[in-house]
């Protein structure tokens, strides 16, 4: 699924990503620690295509196909979702009217008519009702004005309603609470699949009692410095990273 | 019946769109137009041509007098070559053979021409119950639903034929909002306006439907001075819209329109404008001179709400107003102005509360592009005599890129203690995190920038009928096309 070979990035002359390997197979749940500042969002931001960080080495191939010559949009379109570490606001626009622009655009590439109607308030309502969510919500602003877990569950709901290939959830456990954190991850749980991966940005092992991975990487100074089964979370959650050293 | 206001999403994402100015196409008819220039000869032609009584040719007169001794104000934050009055045609019409009682009798090529505007006047009859009065060059064309209208006791026509046939109406209300000396441009307007539309709305009636007026300039080297005029009696309520667009074209042209509006004690006035005149090409040639006066007023009671969008002409210099003269009037001004490569815009509104407890509303949005410039210019006047009175003024301005500018001239005058006046502005900028957060999504970057920049004049294109506000978003998306990324 995805190839990720000594994969270098800078930003304005920073190297933050210091040849990074990963491998992601189908039906894979991979795990990614490490300290802040290690470079975790930087790795989720280049996977998605942000021109801010600048690819000095190293590939990224995703079906095959490379990557890092795709635009954003089409790595998208491609199955890529990235659950945001800060999801952005935008006033004025829907959480409805967000979503239904991007699977439309979706469908639009791949040379098909828009969702109709029907449709797409079936799936709405699917929806919400995995993740426990208000439908109310769906005529409010996107992210705008939403409570640090409210933009977290909104972006594990367009999540589900995107049916992405593979996703990178960046940190979505921090700022849910104990209840949001299981509906959270019961959701997630019922989107994987035998064909489908997730990677899990984290801090705490909590998350993984609930998704568990199948393998858990350690990600310091730009590199995956080891790498393990979920045993590794447990050692960590102990001892923190000075075990490391 | 009011018909509120809903926008239907669907509609707009099913219209993928060219994004070039969609409506730069001349029309191949002929045209019956007099020398270029300004005189006394030229006003007579005018008013003859239009076999207009006496009266009105005075008016007409007495408005050139006074232009003549007036200036081209030079106090907007804009900068144009002034247009040379004598290099422009005055009178020019569409040739017809005969007289038009319906739309069906349009001629085969400006149907052609009103249907690449995208105003399907059939779909528009049947599905929205508009009315539409289209005023091509200088000349109204064509009204349609005029009987209809009528068995309410409603004049929906153009203003020259008020004038034949409502003569005591027009008489008693033209030029008393706006005055002829009110500015250089009403002065000229009043002195050499050819068409426009008229609409008297009676006692205790609400329209039942929308009237609306499309403008567009066809000929090179003409002006369009319509004139508007549009009376609510007591009790009763209009909605109205205008849509107005030109074809591209080298030189600038001018647009010198007066409105005015009257509404009489408990009438409401909703006025919308599309405003879509050709803007000049990328570095700046060519587009329309949009010099407009538009003005109304509030008896006890009353409400007028503007509501524009204006994404079009080189140079924009307009300012809707109130004259909230009755007690309890109300008075609204909701605006998108959208300036992108070397547009200026220098717009606003004046709120003047003269009666007790008037209200008035500005929301006014500015999106700059390219090296435009937008201003708003906004008054709110509380006389001494207006007590309670309210003033809520919100003006928010969205850049994209670094070269563009834009600015806010809020004046504010009260002269009692007892009124309030609220001034809130915002200066924001599109930014790379919110485009890449729906890139990231699947949505391009240009559409991405339709969805947001649509998020930010949400408030404004609510207030819109749905069809203008469909097509508002459409021309929003258009005119802003390759500003960022
Ligand atoms: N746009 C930027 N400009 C400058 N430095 C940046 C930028 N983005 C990231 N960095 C730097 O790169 C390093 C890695 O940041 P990144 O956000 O990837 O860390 P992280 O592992 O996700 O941390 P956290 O656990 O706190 O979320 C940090 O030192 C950060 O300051
Ligand atoms: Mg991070």
């Amino acid at each position: 699924m995805l190839e990720i070979k000594n994969l270098k990035a800078q930003i304005e002359d920073k190297t933050i990503l210091n040849g990074v390997n990963l491998k992601v197979n189908k039906g894979e749940v991979h795990a990614i620690m490490g300290p802040n500042g290690s470079g975790k969002s930087t790795l989720s931001s280049v996977i998605a295509g942000n021109e801010d960080y600048e690819v000095s080495s190293g590939s990224i191939t995703y079906e095959g196909d490379d990557l890092l010559e795709m635009a954003p949009e089409e790595r998208s379109h491609r199955g890529l979702f990235l659950s945001f570490q800060y999801p952005v606001e935008i006033p004025g626009l829907s959480v409805s009217n967000f979503i239904k622009t991007a699977i439309n655009e979706k469908r639009k590439a791949f040379g098909q008519e828009n969702i109709n109607a029907k449709e797409l308030l079936q799936l709405f309502k699917e929806k919400c009702e995995l993740l426990n969510i208000d439908k109310e919500y769906l005529s409010r602003s996107l992210n705008e004005g939403f409570s640090g877990g409210e933009k977290k569950r909104n972006e594990i709901f367009q999540m589900a309603m995107m049916e992405p290939k593979l996703s990178i959830l960046d940190e979505t456990d921090s700022g849910l609470d104990i209840d949001a954190l299981k509906i959270v991850a019961n959701g997630v749980n019922s989107l994987k699949s035998s064909s489908n991966s997730i990677i899990l940005i984290t801090h705490y092992q909590r998350l993984l009692n609930y998704i568990v991975p199948d393998f858990v990487h350690i990600l310091k100074d730009g590199k995956i410095v080891m790498s393990g089964d979920k045993s590794l979370a447990q050692k960590l959650e102990k001892e923190g990273y000075s075990f490391l050293n | 019946m009011k018909i509120e206001p809903k926008i239907s999403e669907d509609i707009l994402l099913d219209e993928v769109t060219s994004k070039e100015y969609e409506y730069g196409f001349t029309t191949n008819i002929e045209s019956e137009k007099i020398e270029k220039g300004l005189n006394e000869d030229v006003i007579k032609f005018i008013s003859k041509k239009k076999n207009e009584p006496d009266w009105m040719l005075d008016f007409r007169l007495e408005a050139f007098k006074v232009w003549k001794e007036m200036e081209e104000p030079d106090w907007a934050n804009i900068n144009y070559p002034k247009p040379d009055y004598q290099d422009i045609v005055y009178y020019c019409a569409p040739k017809q053979k005969k007289k038009l009682n319906s739309l069906d009798d349009l001629d085969p090529e400006m149907k052609r021409t009103f249907d690449r505007l995208g105003i399907s006047i059939d779909e528009q009859k049947r599905l929205a119950n508009v009315a539409v009065d289209i005023v091509m060059d200088s000349v109204s064309v064509a009204t349609s639903f005029k009987e209809k209208l009528a068995e309410l006791g409603i004049i929906f026509c153009p203003i020259s034929e008020a004038i034949q046939k409502h003569p005591e109406l027009v008489k008693k209300y033209i030029g008393t909002v706006i005055p002829v000396r009110d500015n250089f441009f009403s002065a000229l307007n009043s002195a050499v306006f050819s068409d426009g539309s008229f609409c008297y709305i009676p006692k205790g009636t609400e329209c039942p439907m929308e009237l609306s007026t499309y403008f567009r300039i066809n000929e090179a080297g003409t002006g369009q001075f319509e004139r508007t005029l549009v009376i609510a009696e007591e009790g009763s309520y209009v909605s109205y819209l205008e849509g107005c667009t030109a074809p591209m074209r080298d030189e600038n042209q001018l647009h010198a329109a007066v409105v005015e509006l009257v509404a009489l004690d408990s009438a409401e006035i909703k006025y919308s404008t599309v405003q879509n005149w050709y803007p000049g090409d990328k570095n700046g040639k060519g587009g329309v001179f949009n010099f407009v006066t538009k003005r109304g007023i509030c008896h006890d009671n009353a409400k007028i709400s503007w509501t524009q969008v204006e994404t079009g002409s080189a140079v924009t210099w307009k300012y809707p107003s109130c004259v909230l003269k009755g007690k309890n009037s109300i008075g609204e001004f909701f605006s998108v102005a959208v300036t992108n490569n070397f547009q200026q815009a220098d717009t606003g509104t004046k709120m003047i509360h003269l009666g007790e407890n008037s209200k008035s509303t500005i929301i006014a949005k500015g999106i700059c592009a390219g090296k435009s410039n937008g201003s708003y210019r906004g008054l709110v006047k509380i006389a001494k005599g207006a007590k309670n009175s309210r003033n809520f003024s919100q003006c928010d301005s969205l850049l994209m890129g670094d070269k563009c500018g834009s600015h806010t001239f809020p004046y504010i005058e009260v002269d009692n203690k007892s009124s309030q006046v609220e001034h809130e502005a915002t200066t924001s900028k599109i930014g790379e995190d919110q485009i890449f957060y729906c890139n990231q999504r699947g949505i391009g970057t240009e559409e991405a920038v339709a969805l947001i920049v649509n998020g930010y004049c949400k408030e404004v294109l609510n207030k819109l009928p749905m069809e203008f506000a469909v097509e508002a978003k459409k021309l929003l998306e258009i005119s802003l096309e390759g500003s960022v990324g």
